[in-house]
């Protein structure tokens, strides 16, 4: 191999960015193409050091706005390289169209998504609306809650994207600073068990393949159109969760860490359970374990995966839980939450007896205090001791002024 | 859990020096996080930035603290900001100065019955690193009056964190290290 590898401490104090940047080193990409945004931009700038310093054999295109970015990707990919890069907020949400083309042509790129407010007004700080855009554009989505996450789940999806039964984009989503900017001890990867992972790229239906030579990009009308995008969507209903979970158990025989589509924290016993994404996963375990102590059997429930939804985890996991509060940080702008709305979903057609309240917080980076938490499940089990909900079924946590409350 | 909170102006190295901190203590086996409120990231305007240690795995990610030391590198935020806001009545603090602490109190009346600790890091900076980034001699500060470590290991441990800058800066934030390390009181 023409780069250098890079000695490693087995833990390495990174905040979100460095440590998803340097999985992109280890699983050398072909192409990064890129646009620089806030809170994202040390993602990119850290794959260009290390490409200039020798580090990758790769190739770093300037281009002019996160639209190009994602035209770059998509070329490269279909050309037929490793290809990945990262944005934020109206960086995200510039490059939506082009999100589309890449999942419909089926092309394997990796998205890092490091979580912001979208404007106006303007705010560079970390919730969770940019993700909750993408989330019809047939991406895979990955939710990472803190820097080590963003390391491992960087080079899930990309065994999970590039697999020939997947062909998928996948976007690896972190919470903007409070992940990104945020250094915590990574467990890491020598360079070379770390590229063993995903190992070497394996073209499918490649442009500069001039012996089949394919066509990318092409139209359908009513004739195509439907059977495409139904194809899209079976696969990824039925295909890609054997290959994440297939990923997930190779990974954890290879470091010991272990990922699971949802990921459940004391649901076992629990009465009150608060289902969330992102930092507020963490944050909500230590005040669920806190709970307990004080005779609350307080749960938590995070989504690792997003996209494709996981249903049936989710209902199995909620089977027996007498309150659960859907957490959303992102503005519903006009309905229930993205959250609320996908639980509802899951449980409706169900026995449960679960009664379902959704709550917005932490927009623009709005903090998601313990107390917020602490108070939240004692809203909760008033809830169970009750035998209903005391509350509107849409409240908001930690706004000022006067209190606000929905449905 | 050890809890930290950095009053800083952007651009004097708070950021680098919470996460370098957290890197030395990282090596001891403890779990650490460390991050920063950015605002408008204007260079010059006051900020934040924390620490949290701990012996088992950090989850918690609000970014509300009630910290057990407050670090003030530039000597004017004692005035402009409220930097005992959520103290704890054990809460320590050690600012950078030309005053001396009773001085310092008398100045600030808010710092009263608080345990303060005062030393002029902008001017150890600029004697020694020629430069006002009083990040690095608040720490040597900081090994003195909490005691965590001895000097030789945390000095070996900064030698490594800053191990990309030239020799010449790097010996002279260890001379930096060592005057605050001296000359706090």
């Amino acid at each position: 191999m023409a780069f250098d590898k890079m000695k490693l401490r087995d833990i390495e104090v990174w905040d979100g960015n460095f440590a998803a940047a340097q999985a992109m080193r280890q699983c050398q990409i072909d192409v990064v193409s890129a646009y620089p945004i806030t809170p994202s931009t040390p993602i990119v700038e850290g794959y260009a050091k290390f490409l200039a310093d020798g580090y990758v054999e790769g190739e770093f295109v300037m281009v002019e706005s996160e639209h190009a970015a994602m035209s770059g990707c998509i070329g490269a990919a279909g050309a037929g390289g490793r290809v990945a890069t990262a944005t934020s907020s109206q960086g995200f949400a510039l490059m939506v169209e082009t999100l589309y083309q890449a999942s419909g042509m089926r092309l394997p790129i990796v998205l890092n998504v490091v979580n912001r407010a979208l404007a106006a007004p303007l705010n560079v700080n970390g919730d969770h609306s940019d993700m909750y855009l993408g989330r019809d554009s047939g991406w895979i989505q990955f939710d990472a809650y803190c820097p080590q996450d963003a390391y491992d789940l960087n080079f899930i999806a990309f065994r999970v994207a590039e697999d020939h039964d997947v062909r998928l984009p996948a976007m690896v989503h972190q919470d903007g600073f409070m992940t990104s900017h945020t250094a915590q001890g990574v467990h890491t990867m020598d360079d070379d068990t770390a590229y063993s992972f995903v190992g070497e790229f394996k073209p499918m239906n490649d442009m500069l393949d001039f012996e089949h030579p394919v066509t990318h990009g092409v139209q359908t009308e009513e004739d195509w159109h439907f059977e495409h995008k139904a194809r899209q969507h079976n696969d990824l209903m039925t295909k890609v969760f054997p290959k994440i979970e297939a990923a997930f158990d190779d990974f954890e025989k290879l470091t010991g860490r272990r990922y699971n589509l949802v990921e459940k924290y004391d649901l076992d016993d629990a009465d009150v359970v608060v289902v969330c994404m992102g930092t507020s996963v963490e944050t909500a375990r230590e005040v669920a374990l806190e709970m307990r102590e004080k005779g609350i059997k307080a749960g938590v429930l995070g989504l690792r995966v997003i996209r494709p939804f996981p249903f049936f985890q989710i209902q199995e996991a909620l089977k027996g839980i007498k309150a659960i509060a859907a957490l959303d940080r992102s503005s519903p702008n006009g309905a229930p939450g993205m959250l609320f709305n996908e639980l509802a979903g899951c449980l409706f057609n169900t026995d449960t007896n679960a009664m379902l309240s959704g709550y917005v917080y932490g927009l623009g980076g709005r903090d998601l205090t313990k107390r917020h938490l602490t108070d939240l499940y004692v809203e909760l089990q008033a809830n169970v001791d009750a035998g209903k909900i005391t509350t509107p079924l849409q409240q908001f946590i930690g706004v000022r002024g006067p209190k606000l409350a929905f449905l | 859990m050890l809890e930290i909170r950095w009053h800083s102006r952007a651009g004097q190295g708070a950021v680098t020096g919470a996460k370098g901190l957290a890197d030395v203590i990282s090596t001891t086996g403890k779990h650490v996080q460390a991050f920063a409120f950015y605002g408008s990231a204007k260079r010059g305007a006051a900020m934040t930035a924390y620490n949290r240690v701990d012996d088992k795995m950090i989850m918690n990610h609000e970014k509300y603290m009630e910290p057990d030391y407050v670090f003030v590198i530039d000597p004017a935020l004692v005035y402009t900001s409220d930097v005992t806001i959520n103290h704890k009545d054990t809460t320590k603090y050690i600012i950078t100065t030309h005053m001396t602490t009773d001085q310092l109190i008398a100045s600030q009346p808010k710092l009263k019955g608080k345990e303060v600790y005062t030393l002029d890091c902008i001017q150890i900076a600029q004697d020694t690193i020629g430069r006002p980034i009083p990040n690095t001699p608040m720490l040597g500060a900081f090994m003195k009056v909490s005691g965590m470590y001895d000097m030789e290991f945390f000095k070996k441990s900064m030698q490594r964190i800053l191990a990309k800058l030239p020799q010449k800066i790097i010996d002279a934030n260890m001379i930096a290290i060592q005057r605050a390390y001296d000359e706090v009181k």
